[in-house]
């Protein structure tokens, strides 16, 4: 079994310093710079960050300011990995080459679902494939925000947005959700792992070690959007909770191909307690509730998950 | 010591990207790659070249990661051709814009369909608005100084910009020619390693880049952009002055040919100038007052010089091996029109497109393209001013 490691015990152990900082344009209660904090807390001051375009470059970079206390690159939608690749490479071919002085600094792109699902895949692919030493987080809000709520392959089942309509024939995006942690998994990489702002704890202790691991890591969090959800933004932590306690979005680690559930569930709640709050899902059937509450059950099953409470 | 060997042209390239001492290289190997890279993975794998060999997924990410690696500091080189440029071109805007030194040598093909991984100049021509410094090279001498000339140039302060060093598809990259080569000690005479700059990425400095531009800041970005590229002639002249002076190998935007006191010129860039000499000696012979200009840079676009370098000429045939479809000719020709347009003395301009492709442009098809030019001085009309040259109907 890997080193079960605990690098934060309390978020009092977190530093006071923020890497990521205030003045940002994000919605009232985004979920994303929520976790992009955190995450940012927990990595330090030392690393370069690669962010490909959508909602985190955009509410933090706009010209002449920026909420980035570290280097912060942004180059386009569909290469953060490709990026961050070069930016790893080039890093270590000047220390090893003594152009530059060397030390461990920790290079980390942090896309969207859409930048990591749809246009990015490839080049996240490419890059966790030449094993790369860096930690790629994807802020996961289920579809693209930036652009206007448009249907990713991360937008799940039954979701209303700009493209997946909700109209006489069709209710919503009709295919399921991209399992996206199971596909960086299956690079064999040295660590993937799943997390929400709703468990700050074990956020910042999955970043912290996600940085340390040699080699490439995948960090796929789950980052609840005001305006994108339709939601009341003072619920998008209840939100995510909900997600992890229903079972809808489990919390585990992937190290060295074992899966480890971080957050344990013994009783699940039932799906309709995330769903109803909600207005993505407020056109949902009872019977389509029950398909998604099915699809639950059995991946939480196959995770180990508690039963569903009664 | 320099020494004269036989050497492939695309190899010319690694040899110079080995000497140059470049700390990355990231390629992908899309039909259709060239031997530009296979022979880099030797010299990296043999121990002769000490760099990270990236073996990235795409050619969109073999500039991807160009630009984070030329952004931490490090000296990089790709190269491509063809389809693999075409794919790579949202990124070369980037590079340009975020004023990133990279070199990159382009084997010039052609773009699908159909599916035709010969020479001609419409990948580059494509994107040629990219923002990048753009050399033509006709042979592996020229290759293999412009690219050691290229690391110089684009990591100069005063420039600051990506480089690329086109030659020809097929016709020269797959070359053996003999060179006359420079050794390690005469390249780090000439070309030290590059500057880590103050903005570079790193923890000690921490810098915001590619930030969201607001219509506020664009125009000004772009101009910024415009006046670099423009100011960067001044130091390709300086570099290709000391690379002269240095190694006795002088380079000018042009290289004209017979054209002291000639009324026609060929103008054109690449290796077909070549053979575009002959038909000028050919034409000599028979008395007619023939020259060439070999044009070496296209970006920044020499236009002074080129006015001056023409003034005495009656003709100017250009011989373009690219041009945008339902637009006014080939892209030098429609260049050097519009750069005449307020001339008052200027000479009449003849647009040719050959060379599509891979199909060869013979001697006799230049001898052609002079005899039309001279019939459009005796005031014959061609339709927009250009024509194919080759096509069969």
């Amino acid at each position: 079994m890997a080193e079960k490691k605990v690098f934060f015990k309390s978020l009092k152990d977190l530093p006071k310093e923020d890497f990521f900082v205030q003045g940002h344009r994000a919605c009232s209660g985004c979920g994303e710079t929520i976790a992009v904090r955190l995450i940012m807390k927990a990595v330090g001051p030392n690393c370069i960050v690669i962010t490909p375009t959508g909602c985190l470059e955009v509410v933090s970079s706009p010209y002449p300011y920026t909420s980035w206390a570290v280097p912060w690159y942004h180059v386009a939608f569909e290469n953060a990995a490709a990026v961050a690749s070069g930016v790893e490479a080039g890093l270590k071919a000047l220390m090893r080459k003594g152009k530059l002085e060397k030390k461990r600094i920790h290079v980390i792109a942090i896309a969207g679902d859409g930048g990591t699902a749809d246009i990015g895949l490839q080049a996240l692919s490419g890059a966790l494939e030449r094993g790369h030493d860096f930690l790629y987080v994807c802020l996961d809000n289920e579809a693209y925000m930036n652009t206007g709520i448009q249907r990713s392959s991360s937008t799940p089942y039954g979701a209303w947005t700009t493209t997946s309509a909700v109209g006489k024939i069709m209710l919503g995006k009709l295919q399921w959700k991209k399992n996206m942690p199971a596909i960086a998994a299956a690079h064999d990489i040295p660590y993937v792992a799943t997390a929400c702002p709703a468990y700050p704890l074990d956020l910042v202790n999955k970043a912290k070690k996600a940085v340390e691991i040699d080699g490439p890591a995948y960090l796929h969090v789950l980052t609840p959007c005001v305006p994108g959800w339709r939601i009341l933004s003072n619920l998008s932590i209840k939100i995510a909770r909900l997600a992890v306690q229903t079972g809808i979005f489990p919390l585990y680690e992937v190290e060295d191909g074992r899966l480890h559930v971080t957050v344990k569930v013994p009783k699940r709640k039932h799906v309709k307690e995330y769903l109803k709050l909600q207005g993505r899902f407020a056109h949902l059937t009872d019977d389509e509730i029950e398909k998604i509450q099915k699809r639950v059950d059995m991946e939480s099953e196959k995770l180990g998950l508690g039963p569903r409470e009664t | 010591m320099a020494k004269r060997i036989a050497i492939e042209c695309s190899h010319a390239i690694s040899l110079a990207a080995k000497l140059a001492n470049v700390d990355v290289v990231a390629a992908y190997p899309i039909t259709p790659q060239t031997h530009i890279v296979e022979k880099l993975s030797e010299y990296v794998a043999d121990g002769e070249l000490d760099a990270e060999y990236i073996n990235v997924e795409s050619e969109h990410s073999a500039m991807s990661a160009c630009i984070g690696a030329s952004a931490v500091g490090a000296r990089v080189f790709t190269a491509t051709a063809g389809q693999g440029l075409a794919l790579m071109h949202e990124m070369l805007f980037i590079a340009a814009g975020n004023r990133l030194p990279i070199v990159m040598a382009v084997a010039n093909r052609s773009l699908s369909p159909n599916l035709n991984i010969w020479g001609d100049q419409s990948d580059m021509m494509a994107s040629k608005d990219c923002g990048w410094i753009q050399i033509y090279a006709e042979n592996a001498q020229e290759v293999f100084d412009f690219t050691l000339q290229a690391f110089k140039i684009a990591e100069d302060e005063r420039v600051m910009l990506p480089v690329a060093i086109n030659f020809d598809g097929f016709y020269v990259t797959h070359v053996i020619e003999p060179i006359v080569a420079l050794d390690q000690e005469e390249v780090k005479k000439f070309l030290p390693p590059r500057k880590i700059p103050s903005y570079a990425l790193h923890p000690d400095h921490p810098t915001t880049w590619g930030p969201i531009g607001l219509p506020d800041v664009q125009t000004e970005l772009k101009r910024q952009l415009e006046e670099a590229l423009r100011n960067s002639k001044t130091v390709i002249k300086e570099v290709w002055k000391e690379f002269g002076d240095m190694f006795g190998r002088y380079y000018d935007f042009f290289e004209p040919y017979r054209l002291e006191d000639a009324e026609i010129a060929i103008l054109m860039m690449g290796g077909h100038c070549g053979t575009a000499r002959i038909a000028v000696d050919k034409l000599r012979e028979k008395g007619e007052k023939v020259g060439l200009i070999k044009l070496r840079l296209f970006r920044p676009f020499p236009d002074e010089e080129l006015i001056k370098l023409t003034k005495n000429l009656k003709v100017l045939a250009i011989v373009d091996k690219a041009f945008s479809p339902g637009g006014l000719g080939g892209p030098v020709f429609t260049e050097v029109k519009a750069l005449f347009y307020d001339q008052k003395i200027k000479p009449e301009i003849v647009g040719f497109i050959a060379g599509l492709g891979g199909r060869d442009i013979r001697v006799d098809e230049f001898m052609v393209a002079v005899e039309r030019a001279k019939k459009v001085l005796m005031g014959e009309k061609i339709d927009k001013g250009f024509m194919f040259l080759q096509v069969r109907e």
